[in-house]
């Protein structure tokens, strides 16, 4: 029998804010336990939340990312459960009306991804459990950090179309100051709502949620294992429960954590001390100013604009640093090609693994060498020499060059006897000349060039090839 | 002879510290001699131990020639569930005995920054639930007048406290009448701020949208310098307003509004020849009567018992026997730490509040319920706000009748929910309503005149109750 696979996710992405969305604790990882908490964020009597208004505008900009609706009107709703990690009992997340409605991501096959929301929502605490002796602990330094929570349609079929999804969410995400979506460090989470049907049916099939998804290979892993379970429960007249079902990674298979009927009943209401956000066109226009172009735009004008293979796309625009840096330079020297070869040949190997990197060379500089090669004022052996030593000194190219002796020092007069000797051992160079020029100056300049150790300026050659023949 | 410092009003009280015609130390004396002999009464909860530091510092500061605040002095009570750091705060609850407050509520601060010594925690209905203060792990709170019979609630200790001079002002807070109908049974002057005035931040909330602290003291004049000092918009609480209503606009002349609606049930009342002279004697002088309409006023004691134990479901989720609760001695899992520590912690009124609470919370009855209550809400607001293009205020008893006997009603839920008939449109509205004493019921125990205005308009209803004049109590 075949079927339909059926799949939604729930992404989960922490906001980088200075400040967490309910009061102004830090929003950091790492900190000693509790240290980043207060009275609001650790469910105190009588505490109350103030709404983060960079929270809300990061939420805004993703929704813009995705090309959802912004709502002129929000409201945070309290998401009634009791659990150690959730100081005040509830969480304060989005319901009825979040903050963006619809969107979608178009998938290189063309398959538009549609969008539920993207909501706001606050993070609850860790716990550790030590033993049973000294039982569990607590640490809300995390609780109350902001999260926005992107829902999808379920119109995903594949583990592929899953991780191109979220790939794209991730470096959107990353592009536009949003979050981090450190996987390792939770800052990106994914659920998985999966399901199968009879091929070609209308009906949905009863679907499982699957959650502790670490990592994108886990996500695709995991995906792949609850097809394959649901098909063998299926192909066996058995039926699928519809529950939660938590991913061991190192076990490589899915759990059950809880049925429908264990599901809690979270008695969603508008949270009264928080007022309703009000979003007005102006506020979603000033958001939308200080929007960077997404990757994917970025992708598709190198390889239609600057010719550039789709790879050379995928890899300068990896991140938004290597990206902005490429179109700065195409901007001084116009050359996309060339810089990019420099960029993915010669600059990334010298930030290999490393995180956040800088390239140690400015723009300007990595710009003025490659222009140096491509006018031939020096070969790119000795181009490569330059960048070393300016990434070691600091100082600017033509400087060093000549400092270097690097430059082309061979004087008119040296070039001038070097092409009256040609001219004068070999007349056939000079009849070929005559008759067709564009075909003998690559042959006469490579003679001045090996005689003279490539020192001699190829463009000054070129104007004297002139005057002599 | 020494002074009578509960014969001052706080503005006396104030003045004559800062003028060193006594001491602080000696009013903070006073006071807590006060406390001590009225001990039977259960008003109070706990004298705070730091008062006569506090008096000395302030005494200190006098002498020194700096100049000080408008509460110089002075000693205010606060309900057991407004936090002041350093302190204990139980809500009158055996789940939080022990609880010591790690911050100041805002307005704990507000009454610090004009040198007020917050003086003592007064006894309260537990986690601000019922109307008589008999919930509580203290002992029921004894009515001013008359021992046997119940304080009102659930700020019943801060309004005998005041009532019986242990202290000028005292803080209550209320969420359908519980600063009001208290402030009724004993005598004195209470007002419920339109919502927003005063923050709520360090009050342990019980129905977010309706709770609303303020002060009880013995006149209407020291309530309304009292409520200067509290209001306020507060970045901590996102709900406050900008409600300068020292600044509003009074009359020469006022026109009091009738509501039809509640006529009916105040004429069959015991007490309605009391109320029948009062309006006599405010037409005599010179107040103009309209009768106006509220058509769903009556449902608001519906919407009320709908609305407020939602919210009170959510709020109280957070003492969960994990963080600063006490935690169930015989709890083996997590499930036995919530199940058996509110079992244990929590008392009867509260449970059923949350009970039903979660249950118009529950989902298939959120919208029956909840979300139907919250359009009566909004169709409340419409229709009073109609009826105050009439009038200036909308008069009633604060209570249905004078402080029934300990005891009498704590067993009938529903009972006691009728209480509030009065005091309710008000807190569901958002608008403010003041209580004034005003006359003396069948056992001889004082009665309140409840004054409901529009939004901001506390400073017209301080005016009319002042003009009106009303009966004076002194113990």
């Amino acid at each position: 029998m075949e079927f339909d696979v059926v799949i939604g996710l729930e992404i989960h992405a922490e906001l980088k804010t200075k400040t967490k969305v309910f009061c102004s604790c830090k929003n950091e990882f790492g900190a000693k336990p509790n240290a980043n908490t207060c009275p609001v964020c650790t469910g105190m009597p009588g505490a109350l939340p103030i709404i983060n208004k960079h929270a809300v505008e990061l939420c805004i900009k993703a929704g813009l990312c995705f090309g959802c609706t912004i709502s002129e009107y929000a409201v945070m709703e309290r998401k009634n459960y009791f659990y150690p990690d959730l100081a005040k009992a509830y969480q304060i997340s989005q319901m009825v009306h979040p903050i963006c409605v619809g969107g979608g991501i178009k998938l290189r096959s063309g398959k538009f991804m549609r969008l539920n929301r993207i909501h706001l929502e606050e993070d609850a605490g860790k716990l550790t459990h030590i033993s049973r002796a000294v039982g569990t602990l607590v640490d809300y330094n995390r609780g109350g950090t902001p999260l926005i929570e992107i829902v999808t349609e379920p119109d995903f079929s594949t583990a592929e179309e899953v991780d191109e999804f979220l790939k794209r969410v991730r470096e959107s995400l990353v592009y536009s100051g949003i979050a981090d979506c450190k996987m390792e460090e939770g800052g990106m989470r994914c659920d998985v709502n999966l399901s199968l049907k009879p091929k070609g049916s209308k009906a949905l099939g009863t679907r499982t949620e699957m959650k502790n998804l670490n990592s994108f290979k886990s996500v695709s892993r995991a995906i792949e294992y609850e097809i394959k379970r649901q098909k063998e429960i299926l192909e066996d007249g058995g039926t699928i429960i519809q529950e939660t079902r938590k991913w061991d990674d190192a076990k490589g298979k899915n759990l059950s954590m809880r049925t429908k009927e264990q599901a809690q009943d979270y008695r969603y209401f508008p949270d009264p001390d928080i007022l309703p956000i009000a979003i007005s066109k102006s506020d979603v226009a000033k958001i939308k100013a200080t929007m960077p172009t997404l990757p994917q735009e970025r992708r598709d004008r190198y390889v239609k604009v600057f010719g550039l293979p789709e790879y050379d796309a995928a890899i300068l625009t990896s991140s938004k640093y290597v990206s902005d840096y490429f179109e700065k330079c195409t901007r001084i020297f116009d050359s996309p090609k060339k810089i990019s070869n420099w960029i993915m040949v010669d600059l990334l190997k010298l930030v290999k693994e490393q995180e956040d990197f800088v390239f140690p060379i400015a723009e300007e500089d990595l710009c003025e060498i490659i222009k140096m090669v491509e006018e031939r004022v020096i070969n790119k052996t000795v181009g490569l020499q330059l960048m070393d030593a300016v990434i070691k000194s600091g100082k600017k190219p033509s400087a060093l060059a000549k400092e270097m002796n690097l430059i082309a020092t061979i004087s008119e007069e040296q070039i001038l006897s070097l092409l009256q000797k040609l001219k004068a051992e070999n007349a056939k160079v000079s009849e070929d000349y005559k008759k067709q020029p564009q075909k003998v100056v690559g042959f006469i300049v490579g003679y001045v060039m090996k005689n003279t150790a490539g020192k001699a300026n190829a463009e000054l050659v070129k104007s004297l090839i002139e005057k002599v023949f | 002879m020494e002074t009578r410092f509960d014969k001052l009003s706080v503005r006396e009280l104030a003045d004559g510290i800062k003028k060193q015609k006594y001491k602080c130390e000696e009013v903070v004396r006073f006071f807590a001699k006060r406390c001590e002999e009225s001990v039977k009464f259960n008003a109070i909860i706990e004298v705070f131990d730091d008062i006569f530091e506090k008096a000395r510092l302030i005494d200190e500061k006098i002498s020194r020639g700096e100049k000080l605040g408008k509460l110089a002095g002075v000693p205010v009570a606060i309900k057991d569930n407004i936090l002041c750091k350093g302190k204990k705060m139980s809500c009158a609850s055996k789940f939080m005995k022990d609880f010591v407050s790690p911050y100041s509520a805002t307005i704990v601060k507000k009454l610090e920054s004009e040198d007020a010594v917050i003086f003592a925690r007064t006894n309260m209905d537990e986690f601000a639930m019922g109307g008589s203060t008999e919930n509580t792990i203290y002992g029921p709170c004894k009515n001013a007048f008359d021992e046997k019979r119940v304080a009102g609630g659930s700020s019943g200790g801060s309004a005998v406290a005041v009532a019986l001079g242990l202290c000028p002002v005292a803080i209550g807070t209320d969420t359908g009448g519980s600063i009001r109908q208290p402030s009724s049974f004993n005598g004195v002057v209470g007002i419920k701020p339109t919502y927003g005035t005063v923050s709520r931040y360090g009050i342990v909330a019980f129905a977010s949208s309706t709770d609303q602290a303020g002060p009880i003291t013995k006149t209407v004049e020291d309530n309304e310098f009292v409520l200067s000092i509290l209001a306020g918009k507060d970045e901590h609480d996102m709900t406050t307003i900008d409600n300068d209503f020292s600044k509003a606009m009074v009359k020469k002349k006022y026109t009091v509004g009738l509501c039809k609606e509640l006529v009916e049930k105040i004429k069959v009342l015991k007490e309605y020849p009391q109320f029948e002279k009062a309006v006599e004697k405010m037409k005599q002088e010179g107040f103009d009567y309209v009768e106006v309409s509220v058509p769903h006023i009556l449902n608001s004691l519906a919407c009320y018992y709908i609305l407020t134990p939602a919210e009170a479901a959510s709020n109280l989720a957070r003492f969960d026997g994990v963080k600063y609760t006490s935690r169930s001695e015989s709890a083996r899992t997590l499930e036995d730490v919530y199940v058996k520590s509110r079992s244990e912690g929590f008392g009867k009124e509260v449970q059923r509040r949350i009970m039903l609470g979660n249950f118009v919370l529950s989902s298939g009855y959120f919208d029956a319920y909840y979300k139907k209550a919250k359009s009566l809400q909004q169709l409340l607001k419409k229709e009073f706000a109609k009826a105050f293009e009439k009038c200036d205020c909308i008069l009633t008893p604060t209570t249905p009748g004078e402080a029934f006997e300990i005891g009498g009603k704590i067993k009938d839920p529903l009972a006691m929910y009728l209480e509030d008939l009065f005091t309710v449109p008000a807190s569901i509205a958002g608008i403010p309503a003041l209580s004034v004493p005003y006359a003396k019921g069948e056992h001889g125990l004082p009665l309140g005149l409840q004054f409901m205005g529009k939004e901001r308009s506390e400073k017209v209803l301080y005016d009319i109750a002042k003009k009106f004049g009303g009966e004076s109590y002194g113990i």
